[in-house]
């Protein structure tokens, strides 16, 4: 524990400089060789197998299980990114414990599934580590694609549509590729930069330019792409934060999660990211477990994350939940932010407890805060965007928008789970119909 | 991704891997099955004279597992097919049709005389089959009837029948050998000497796989009693691999093509087959354990492997440890190894040293914080610590260069080959001159 602990407000550097590595370090080390086969050995190599249903990409898990305890862990990717390109990021943040290893029939049979998601890393990692791709494109079809985002959506479309023989223009409103894989993932998922060399290897295949800092509604509109391209694609994912609806949220302190989870994502040196002594989380999905669990690594005392329902309506799975708890984060249930008191800067944040049917009880809870991070849904961004379903783009299962010749998929679409590997479905989903439009 | 197509006897197919003749190819439905998962061909399952065969109705098969229930022997007392042979034909013609690409083999089994033979073979030459194979292995109830490995045990019959069936056919005959025999080659020189195409092996070996302690009966039990049955899968393999290679290198047997069977599970072991001369593989066990669809990992296993050894086609593996499969006599006695243990690799739990302190030669040494470590003094390389390690390459056996001291026998390592022909201890050695 760092000497300037227990300093109240906000301030960086209250580990000693040495802690900052090993809290943020892999939350999983990669497996070993002796591990993998040891691992790779428990599966059964199921028929029609629960664990390809589970996943969204439908990568053959048995297969490549299977490859990796036959010694072919080259082969093993393979197979698991002829599926899901970002195969390597998924591996690492998946919820693989809500979705493959939920279905594993050794989780049924023991309760204790085989780590596919760690196997997968395994052979990702195996194959990505020698610079190899081992995908070629077709010829050229002559045809180029706009694709409005360089997210897991994005990118996923983008590969695949290089693949088939487009060109393909990427567009981001950032100055670096990935998306909320680069900004919007917590650090400890996806240490050594990884998220910039998976970007780096997906480009090999060829045929993809990228132009950053350029977003849908200044130069370029869904318009000017519709003119200048045989089709569109959008995976913007979602640019905006829910507001709070509390008294005082225009506080100093009352920060979006996502843009602390940036900030801290895009540091050099964890030791430099200001963090308060006394911090609150807004919200119950996997954005407030992240925020929470880095706010507690970044050497905050207190970190309480509050969460309007019950633990079994949270949208963290019952691992990020235990997770946060064994960080020393404080899981709050059943409240309701009411007011931000402070003045000028945030000091204390007041909750209203509620009961199942979110009705107030009269019981008040009052937490110390030199920050609050909210974290309770993003929304959509822009305008002239496609006939939107609820507060997302409206599309088809293979992501045709209600414009003919614009697709859309990821988090700015209706469907599907918020996750990367969704919205790697969706992408190379859409890809797919694109080129059939195409070349049909 | 290398070209996998293989040619066996003519026979074309787009990978080596084939469905031995058994139950996995015994009608239609599965064999369509099995050529959409990938397999590059099969061998129908045996063909008999109507009336058809009957099947126990109990148990026909058993295993012996290996850790978490591991499926590693299966023995099995199904005959051949049971069902009319008109029906088989016409299931092969209908499946040949819609895939002209896979090979069809159809294996054969009737009465050891002439006209049965005359009789069967037009028969599936209609149905548009490439091939045919003789079973002359089915160890179980058949060989009672004095066809199966009745017919593959003796020589003499071997050549007599296959002399038949190929003045009866243009199709390939591949003579399948049964390995319930004391010497394989004797059997395959037969069906050389009759005009076989090629051998495959090995059937199934007399098995029985386990007992039951309350019936005090064999099983699978019917009905209070077991008959041995055909062994088969991975624990079968080693056995199948030396019968293939002492074909393979026999001087008089050379050029006989050989299709290798035996507990084929991954593509290495196919590689092992292959590499031990086996012009392609039949696999049976694996299938019936996993799917058809485990041929994929054999796909894309040996692909790999033959791309990083540029291996640009099958027949490039085809025999290449065959100069290297050799009599003991002629093992090099001036090799000197010695067990190496990777310390970054041991979890210390000792099996090395249990193995060595009491049934070798105390040749590893155990520490109070149980390090273990090897004694060269003692050690004369003999592989078992490595065989009990439970960690892949934690142990691996290290050669001594030449003009080293050997610290167990206090020589120094000589250079030069020397083996036991020419060892003074032999007597009978002769003298170099």
């Amino acid at each position: 524990m760092g000497s300037d602990v227990f300093q109240p407000g906000i301030s960086a550097g209250r580990l000693a400089p040495d802690a900052y590595e090993a809290q943020f370090s892999d939350l999983h080390p990669r497996l070993d060789g002796h591990e993998a086969l040891v691992a790779a050995d428990r599966c059964y190599f199921c028929h029609d197998a629960p664990c390809i249903t589970a996943c969204p990409t439908d990568i053959d898990i048995p297969l490549f299980i299977r490859q990796i305890a036959t010694g072919t862990p080259d082969a093993a990717a393979k197979t698991i990114l002829s599926q899901n390109i970002m195969g390597g990021m998924c591996a690492r943040v998946c919820p693989t414990e809500t979705l493959c290893e939920q279905a594993c029939v050794r989780e049924a049979a023991e309760g204790k599934p085989v780590l596919i998601g760690q196997l997968q890393r395994y052979a990702t990692d195996h194959l990505q580590e020698q610079g190899l791709h081992p995908f070629t494109r077709a010829a050229s079809t002559g045809k180029r694609v706009a694709v409005v985002g360089a997210g897991p959506a994005g990118l996923s479309c983008a590969h695949r549509l290089a693949m088939l023989g487009h060109d393909v223009v990427v567009m981001d409103a950032r100055a670096k590729p990935g998306g909320l894989n680069e900004f919007g993932i917590a650090a400890y998922k996806t240490t050594g930069g990884y998220a910039q060399a998976e970007v780096d290897w997906l480009l090999q295949i060829g045929g993809i330019t990228i132009e950053y800092e350029t977003a849908l509604g200044g130069a370029v509109t869904l318009d000017s792409l519709k003119a200048d391209y045989d089709a569109v694609f959008l995976g913007m994912g979602l640019g905006g934060v829910n507001a709070l609806g509390a008294e005082g949220e225009d506080k100093d302190g009352v920060l979006d999660a996502v843009d602390f989870i940036a900030e801290l994502r895009q540091a050099g040196d964890m030791a430099a990211v200001p963090i308060g002594r006394d911090v609150v989380v807004i919200g119950g999905g996997m954005t407030a477990v992240d925020a929470a669990v880095q706010a507690k690594l970044l050497g905050a005392l207190n970190v309480t994350l509050v969460y309007r329902r019950g633990r079994d309506r949270m949208n963290a799975s019952p691992y990020e939940q235990d997770l946060a708890a064994s960080k020393g984060v404080r899981i709050v249930t059943h409240a309701v932010p009411v007011a931000v008191h402070g003045n000028g800067g945030v000091r204390e944040i007041e909750f209203e407890y509620v009961d199942d049917a979110m009705k107030g009880t009269g019981q008040m809870l009052r937490l110390a805060a030199d920050q609050v991070f909210k974290a309770i849904g993003q929304t959509l961004q822009g305008e002239g965007l496609p006939e939107l379903e609820g507060r997302k783009i409206k599309v088809s299962d293979s992501g045709r928008t209600s414009v003919s010749g614009v697709w859309a998929g990821g988090d700015c679409a209706s469907g599907g789970d918020d996750l990367t590997v969704t919205a790697v479905a969706e992408g190379r989903d859409a890809a797919m119909d694109i080129h059939g439009v195409l070349v049909g | 991704m290398a070209d996998l197509r293989s040619e066996f006897v003519g026979i074309k197919s787009p990978n080596p891997f084939w469905l031995a003749s058994a139950p996995p190819t015994d009608k239609e439905y599965n064999v369509r099955r099995a050529y959409e998962a990938g397999w590059g061909g099969v061998v129908w399952k045996t063909l008999g004279l109507d009336p058809h065969v009957v099947n126990v109705n109990g148990p026909r098969y058993g295993a012996i597992y290996g850790a978490d229930r591991r499926l590693l022997g299966l023995n099995n007392i199904e005959l051949i097919t049971d069902r009319p042979l008109q029906t088989n034909l016409d299931e092969i013609k209908a499946v040949k049709r819609d895939y002209p690409d896979r090979a069809m083999v159809v294996s054969l089994m009737v009465p050891c005389e002439e006209e049965p033979w005359k009789f069967i073979l037009p028969l599936v030459e209609d149905t548009g089959a490439d091939g045919v194979e003789l079973n002359f292995g089915c160890p179980h109830g058949m060989s009672e009837r004095g066809m199966g490995a009745a017919v593959g045990q003796v020589p003499e019959y071997i050549e007599m029948v296959t002399r038949w069936v190929k003045s009866h056919t243009r199709m390939p005959v591949i003579v399948k050998l049964t390995p319930n025999i004391a010497d394989i080659r004797k059997p395959a020189a037969a069906a050389m000497t009759g005009g076989a195409d090629a051998v495959s092996l090995i059937n199934t070996i007399n098995s029985i796989t386990s007992v039951d302690l309350d019936l005090f009966a064999p099983e699978p039990t019917i009905d209070g009693k077991g008959a041995h049955g055909g062994y088969c899968g991975p624990a079968v393999k080693p056995i199948a691999l030396n019968m293939v290679a002492e074909i393979a290198r026999d001087p008089e047997l050379r050029g006989l093509p050989i299709s290798g069977i035996g507990g084929v599970t991954t593509w290495r072991d196919a590689a092992e087959f292959l590499a031990l001369g086996a012009g392609n593989v039949q696999v049976c066990t694996a299938a019936m354990t996993y799917g058809f669809k485990v041929v994929q990992e054999m796909i894309s296993g040996l692909s790999e492997y033959m791309d990083d050894k540029g291996m640009t086609s099958v027949d490039d593996l085809v025999g290449r440890a065959v100069p290297n499969v050799t009599d003991w006599n002629q093992l090099n006695l001036n090799y000197v190894a010695k067990a190496k243990i990777n310390q970054d690799l041991c979890i210390s739990c000792g099996r090395c040293f249990a193995a060595c302190e009491d049934t070798s030669h105390q040749a590893i040494a155990m520490s109070e914080d149980r390090t273990f470590s090897v004694v060269d003094e003692e050690c004369v390389a003999c592989n078992l610590c490595v065989n009990v390690c439970p960690v892949e390459d934690c142990i691996t056996m290290e050669a001594m260069a030449p003009g080293l001291i050997d610290p167990r026998t206090g020589t120094v390592v000589q250079p030069e080959y020397a083996n036991w022909t020419t060892h003074p201890n032999n007597p009978s050695a002769k003298a170099a001159e």
